[in-house]
């Protein structure tokens, strides 16, 4: 390669970094949509990058749905703590005490479309403006239609089709009051190259991606952790395998892969030969063609 | 564990076409040859297909994610497709042509550094083929590639390829465009496309995934002329960093090295870079497209939206600038309406003093006469600026060259436009 040319990783790292730059200089209250997952752990590592060697000028809101696994709540609080980032932990369980929320019944109940009126009403209290995430356009088709810089109406609404069109390097993020955005600055990565920057900057994960011996329990085609939040259902059983999640969401909603990747080599070889997308696992994403789009127009991250 | 991926370069690409031409087939097989589509995405798309009727798998469906595309079998807006192959990563964006095709076609291409024209070997050069290749050359893409698609129809002859291939040079004379290629391929059998053809011995040249591996995309970035638009300025509140005055940006074109003698503009006062930093540690030299912190050797009052460039090679400040300019909007202008103008980080008042001519970008002819601004148009404008513009020619330089108009009622971007 040219002495003047950078690897496709350093591009996509430069590209997200200037992304991020230009929301703190666009926006008076940005934050980063914090979930303990690696893409919100790599956009914070590009956070940190781009203002080095000031500190990170967002604070990490964490949507806690209370269904959260241990690992992540506890890596959260430590990398919070030891990048001297700030903390906005807005709770579930705190919109369905007020009644803004009712839980979810039935076979298939989940927290996961009950944290959008939390994600909404923290945006509203908070002040944010603009919010980080870390949304790839590779992992899910409605994603793939989503902007850099993308606009939520005064209700955190999604418009798919009327979106405003990004050309070369200028982001326009301008708005009315009441409005904010959703900016998405690893747009570009494939879950591919998320695993190589970890790799190549050695940044810090939760121990879940990494293969490990867990309870768990066979169920719509994957391997649903045992906790507290699950009931058994006839003819299911707890048995203890080794494995790994390739995407965290709720601990009552994702699912983890029989795996040996105990190490982050063995886990990009395992990614390169996947025959299955990552988040196959979810069942958030499998209650309709269309979910992912249904619950984005609404609010969703 | 080898380390290849990580010395890989990115190619961004752009396509555009129509529904049958073969685009879909032939990304599909880019996709499906590389091993960029997992089998629940496939089995997915197996199904909806025959959801929907289909007797074969259409892999449009794949990122045709949106509801109303789905039901309406159309690509709304434009889809952004990964692959990657030992040595290359790639971004397709793809572009739908019909309602917004200008809007759509200028925003897939100003970020490609290669675009991929479809022709069918059945039809010959269409009007969409001149369409996308003037816009292809309009936003200086500087590759083309042309895939004289479905060979397979026409008995792979030579002389169909040939034929053209000439019609297609006879047009293009008249672009700005300096590196064409062309292709014989069928997207459908799998000619040239990743393999070498076996049905056209008399094609000598190299498969589809062979050229976008090895094209020479390293002097596409403007390595001479130093412009350094400050994004933010960076000043750590902690007591170790207490003077530390930091320019935050990514360069967008020339080499910046510790030492040079700069400019910053539009005041005018000169310094020397004391310092490139990184999170990493600082580095020697930064260059097009790296996203760095500079510091300067004096304290000058400097921020958001100025630019740092070197003392003997400095762009053209001015308040009046001729752009070519997409307009995107479903509304034209109101008259003498004022917009935003985002140009790298500066962001001034604008007015469109005068419109000059029209383009037909069907014909390339230069329509005086009609001068009313409408979507999808492409116009020559002059247009005068609150403060003056750190601005470059697009043609020298695709970031300081370029410039997006927002509209302040609404906060649309409604057009965008090249400096010229």
């Amino acid at each position: 390669m040219s002495k003047y040319n950078l690897t496709h990783l350093k591009e996509l790292e430069s590209e997200a970094i200037y992304v991020i730059r230009e929301v703190f200089a666009q926006f008076e209250k940005p934050g980063i949509l914090f979930s303990g997952g690696k893409d919100s752990i790599v956009v914070t590592h590009l956070a940190r990058k781009a203002f080095w060697p000031a500190r990170i000028p967002f604070p990490l809101v964490h949507i806690d749905t209370g269904h959260n696994f241990p690992e992540t709540i506890a890596f959260r609080n430590d990398l919070a703590k030891e990048i001297g980032a700030e903390l906005v932990v807005p709770l579930v369980q705190e919109s369905i005490d007020k009644g803004r929320v009712r839980e979810e019944t039935g076979k298939d109940a989940s927290r996961n479309w009950l944290q959008i009126t939390t994600l909404l009403d923290a945006i509203e209290e908070n002040g944010f403006d603009a919010l980080m995430g870390g949304a790839r356009r590779d992992e899910e088709k409605a994603r793939a239609k989503e902007r850099f810089f993308s606009h939520r109406d005064d209700f955190g609404q999604w418009d798919p089709k009327n979106q405003r069109p990004e050309l070369w390097n200028i982001f326009n993020g301008k708005k009315n009051f009441g409005e904010h955005f959703r900016v998405f600055p690893i747009s570009n990565w494939t879950e591919m190259d998320v695993w190589q920057y970890i790799l190549s900057e050695n940044i810090a994960i939760p121990s879940l991606y990494i293969a490990h011996n867990r309870d768990v329990i066979r169920r719509g085609g994957t391997w649903l952790p045992n906790s507290e939040f699950i009931k058994l259902r006839e003819g299911e059983e707890i048995v203890n395998k080794k494995i790994r999640f390739r995407t965290l969401g709720d601990i009552t909603i994702t699912g983890g892969d029989e795996s040996d990747a105990d190490t982050l080599e063995k886990i990009v070889a395992e990614v390169a030969a996947a025959r299955q997308t990552e988040r196959g696992n979810r069942a958030d994403d499998k209650r309709s063609e269309t979910s992912m789009e249904d619950r984005k127009k609404e609010g969703y991250f | 564990m080898d380390n290849t991926y990580l010395d890989m370069e990115l190619l961004r690409f752009t396509t555009a076409g129509s529904v049958d031409d073969g685009k879909s087939t032939l990304i599909g097989r880019l996709l499906y040859d590389s091993k960029s589509i997992f089998e629940d995405q496939l089995d997915q798309v197996e199904t909806s297909s025959k959801k929907r009727g289909l007797d074969h798998t259409d892999l449009a469906l794949l990122t045709d994610g949106l509801r109303d595309e789905r039901e309406q079998g159309i690509t709304i807006d434009v889809a952004y497709r990964y692959f990657a192959t030992p040595k290359r990563k790639f971004i397709i964006a793809d572009t739908p042509g019909h309602i917004q095709y200008t809007r759509n076609m200028v925003t897939g291409a100003s970020t490609a550094n290669l675009a991929l024209i479809l022709i069918d070997a059945r039809h010959g050069v269409v009007e969409q083929t001149c369409r996308h290749s003037f816009i292809a050359s309009l936003l200086q893409i500087p590759h083309l590639v042309v895939c004289i698609n479905k060979m397979d129809l026409v008995d792979y002859s030579e002389e169909v390829f040939e034929k053209i291939k000439a019609q297609y040079e006879s047009f293009a004379a008249k672009l700005d465009v300096h590196d064409i290629r062309f292709i014989p391929i069928s997207a459908l059998k799998g000619d040239n496309v990743v393999n070498k053809s076996e049905k056209m011995s008399w094609y000598q040249g190299s498969t589809l995934l062979y050229t976008l591996e090895n094209i020479h995309i390293a002097s596409d970035q403007n390595h001479i002329d130093c412009r350094f638009p400050v994004q933010t300025v960076i000043r750590p509140k902690q007591d170790e960093y207490h003077d530390f005055r930091g320019y935050a940006g990514r360069v967008a074109g020339g080499v910046f090295k510790k030492g040079d003698e700069v400019a910053v503009l539009p005041s005018g006062f000169t310094s020397k870079i004391q310092a490139i930093h990184t999170m990493t540690g600082e580095i020697d030299e930064a260059f097009a497209p790296m996203s760095v912190t500079m510091t300067l050797e004096d304290d000058i009052d400097l921020g958001r939206g100025d630019m740092i460039v070197r003392t003997h090679n400095r762009p053209d400040v001015s308040q009046e600038v001729d752009i070519m300019l997409c307009w995107f909007n479903q509304t034209g202008p109101m008259p003498r309406a004022k917009f935003t103008l985002m140009h790298a980080s500066n962001e001034v008042k604008a007015m469109i003093n005068k419109v000059q001519y029209k383009l037909d970008i069907n014909t390339l002819h230069r329509n005086e006469e009609d001068l009313d601004i409408k979507m999808n148009d492409i116009l020559r404008v002059s247009v005068r600026t609150t403060k003056p513009l750190m601005k470059d020619s697009y043609r020298k330089n695709r970031l300081t060259g370029s410039v997006i108009l927002v509209d302040d009622a609404t906060n649309e971007t409604v057009a965008a436009g090249m400096i010229i």
